[in-house]
């Protein structure tokens, strides 16, 4: 039963940064905004929170660092994709390639630098627990964090009105711009939140999963988090799901290990990209749920002029 | 005063290829300013960065040698772009390209034959086009996203290159450093130019640049494949096939950027390492829109990119600063670029407020 709740952990802690980062990407997709950009994103944060947490020896500081970086990057790929109407695949591609580079760039000097990680939850009495203490009330804080976001997108996409307006926007801007909302700027406050999320999901890999900057310590994470919300067909909670699920196959590699298995490292560390690519293909081969769920202008410029 | 982005009744041509030199002079503008930034004179950084770098034969070797691989991949991409084909993978077609040519090289380590070069560019032509194949596949039988497949198989070709190089073709005389053998001279692409390291590769990458050109502007594919792009609905309705489109866009990305990989290993590297690129197909991606998607302006483009990392090189020996500033001014490029487009399909019109304008008359 330790073996099973333990496994459950590690599980939660490897798939925690692809909640925080798919979820981030599904508000902005859901307002219409294809943002390719969450690799990008995703290693500012990391890199910016980490930074923040070794200068001022302060964690939370630095997932706050984190947080406003990734917003604040986020914003060059709006202006680009939104304001001035480029390509979203283009900008968001660029926002990737150069939040890689600013992200190598900037944290040169802290690549071997060592920092107090956020520590696991301790509830008095309560994670001591035999068998449910440790699985229920000994995570990261973060991943309590993320889950009560995803309870919070949740509300806010289907049961709140912000949200259904956002939704709107994603599905026709040309109505909601002809009904008086804002449009520009709806999609303005989603890919920052967005970006915000990538930039925790990043600070939780920097400072949590594996405490240390390495450039693209990311490890293609963004990426898979995109897939994720295909794979998800934009329903948040299929998104904590799929998160999971890719945690689980991140672990196969540790446990192989182990066991003892005498097998290249390798093939294992392909495992997550390899079933990446596996799902993705098995959700979309029904063209018709992917139209069906995906937001109607996804990924479309939007000028209200034309 | 205010702003507005006015829709233009025709692209303008002129701002089309005006922006990627808007961008190279912010790109420049942004260097300027980093550079004092970082406490250095910022005139004799730029000059370390763009002009030291070649300003001898040698040097321009180097420029047009590192310049081979990156216009080999963006001549590729740029095709599956204009069709709206979005291979961002061309980094793992480049591995699988290595991985092919440099096969070949060590399964004929013994021979002498004048074919083992040639045999070696099939296969990593080949294996290009097989790794691009996957994702093509994927799209038109599963409708999965091609941007993502191709992207997840960069990391895969990866491991598979380490796993070779680690295991099964390490060099059994390389004091267990992941590493094949040197490859023979017959498996290793001729000098061009006497005192430089540039090679006929560049000549590969000069042919692919023509016979692109050829492709998109002279051949009925070619204008279907631009007319798939352009307007989708349109291709469809004149029968222009989806898939053949997908199919095509993404082998000929993949064969170039499979070329480009065993130029790499064929050339200046002379074997396989676990890592055979400093990232020319992403660089490549960058390349394909500063170049407009044009094989002429791929060229230049390539030519731009290679001094960015030659510069930064240069900039990280001789003014002590990190080699990763090329990353930057890479990304920076891009985004000024697609800021500066725009302009081809819109105006900025000034407007002011009655009052002013009223005393103004």
């Amino acid at each position: 039963m330790d073996h099973v709740a333990q496994l459950l952990i590690l599980t939660l802690a490897a798939g925690t940064p692809l909640v925080f980062a798919a979820l981030g990407e599904l508000v902005t997709e859901k307002s219409g905004v294809l943002n390719l950009g969450v690799e990008g994103m995703m290693l500012v944060g990391a890199v910016v929170a980490f930074i923040v947490a070794a200068t001022t020896k302060s964690p939370w500081l630095g997932v706050l660092a984190g947080m406003i970086a990734g917003a604040a990057l986020s914003l060059v790929f709006a202006f680009v994709a939104l304001t001035l109407q480029a390509n979203q695949v283009a900008s968001g591609l660029a926002l990737s390639l150069f939040g890689i580079g600013l992200s190598a760039f900037i944290g040169l000097e802290y690549v071997s630098v060592v920092i107090e990680p956020i520590k696991p939850l301790v509830v008095p009495g309560l994670t001591d627990l035999p068998v449910i203490g440790a699985m229920l009330f000994g995570h990261s804080p973060l991943v309590y964090l993320s889950l009560v976001l995803f309870g919070l997108i949740q509300w806010f996409l289907f049961h709140s009105r912000a949200g259904l307006i956002l939704r709107a926007v994603g599905e026709s801007p040309q109505s909601a711009h002809a009904i008086g909302y804002p449009v520009l700027r709806i999609r303005y406050l989603a890919v920052m939140f967005g970006g915000a999320c990538a930039g925790v999901g990043g600070a939780y890999l920097s400072l949590v999963y594996n405490p240390s900057w390495t450039e693209g310590m990311t490890a293609g994470r963004g990426w898979i988090a995109l897939a994720l919300v295909v794979f998800a067909t934009w329903k948040p909670w299929r998104v904590l799901a799929g998160a999971y699920l890719f945690g689980g196959v991140t672990l196969a590699q540790f446990q192989a290990q182990g066991m003892g298995v005498d097998i290249p490292s390798q093939y294992l560390s392909m495992l997550p990209y390899i079933a990446t690519i596996l799902v993705l293909a098995f959700i979309s081969r029904d063209a018709t749920t992917i139209k069906l769920n995906a937001p109607a202008s996804l990924g479309k410029s939007f000028h209200p002029y034309r | 005063m205010r702003f507005h982005l006015e829709p233009r009744p025709e692209p303008s041509r002129l701002a089309g290829w005006l922006s990627p030199l808007v961008a190279t002079i912010a790109v420049l503008g942004i260097g300027f300013v980093l550079f004092s930034a970082m406490g250095k004179n910022p005139w004799h950084a730029l000059y370390v960065f763009f002009i030291e770098p070649v300003d001898t034969l040698y040097d321009v070797g180097e420029l047009l040698l590192k310049a081979s691989p990156i216009m080999l991949c963006a001549v590729g991409l740029a095709i599956g772009y204009r069709a709206n084909v979005w291979n961002i993978g061309a980094e793992g077609q480049l591995i699988m390209g290595a991985i092919f040519g440099g096969g070949v090289a060590l399964a004929f380590h013994d021979s002498a034959s004048p074919l083992v070069l040639p045999l070696m560019l099939v296969a990593g032509l080949l294996g290009g086009m097989a790794w691009a194949a996957i994702p093509a596949f994927l799209r038109t039988r599963f409708n999965a996203n091609e941007i993502l497949v191709s992207l997840m198989l960069v990391y895969v070709a990866s491991f598979i290159l380490s796993l070779l190089v680690h295991d099964a073709w390490r060099d059994p005389e390389g004091f267990n450093f992941p590493q094949s053998k040197m490859f023979t001279d017959v498996a290793l692409l001729p000098n061009m130019v006497a005192e430089t390291r540039l090679n006929v590769g560049f000549l590969l990458a000069l042919a692919a640049v023509a016979l692109g050109w050829v492709f998109m502007r002279k051949s009925l594919v070619g204008y279907q494949m631009r007319v798939a792009g352009l307007a989708p609905a349109a291709a469809n309705y004149a029968g222009i096939s989806a898939r053949r489109t997908v199919w095509l866009g993404m082998l000929i990305g993949g064969g170039c950027a499979g070329l480009a990989g065993v130029g790499e290993v064929a050339g200046p590297i002379g074997q396989l390492l676990p890592v055979v690129s400093p990232g020319y197909g992403f660089a490549a991606i960058i390349v394909a829109f500063v170049g407009r998607l044009h094989p002429v302006g791929i060229f230049f483009a390539s030519l731009l990119m290679s001094l960015l990392y030659l510069g930064g090189e240069a900039a990280q020996m001789q003014l002590a600063l990190p080699s990763s500033v090329t990353g930057l001014f890479q990304g920076t490029l891009l985004f000024f670029l697609l800021a500066a487009d725009v302009f081809i399909n819109f105006r900025l019109r000034v407007t002011y407020p009655a009052v002013i304008a009223a005393k103004a008359v």
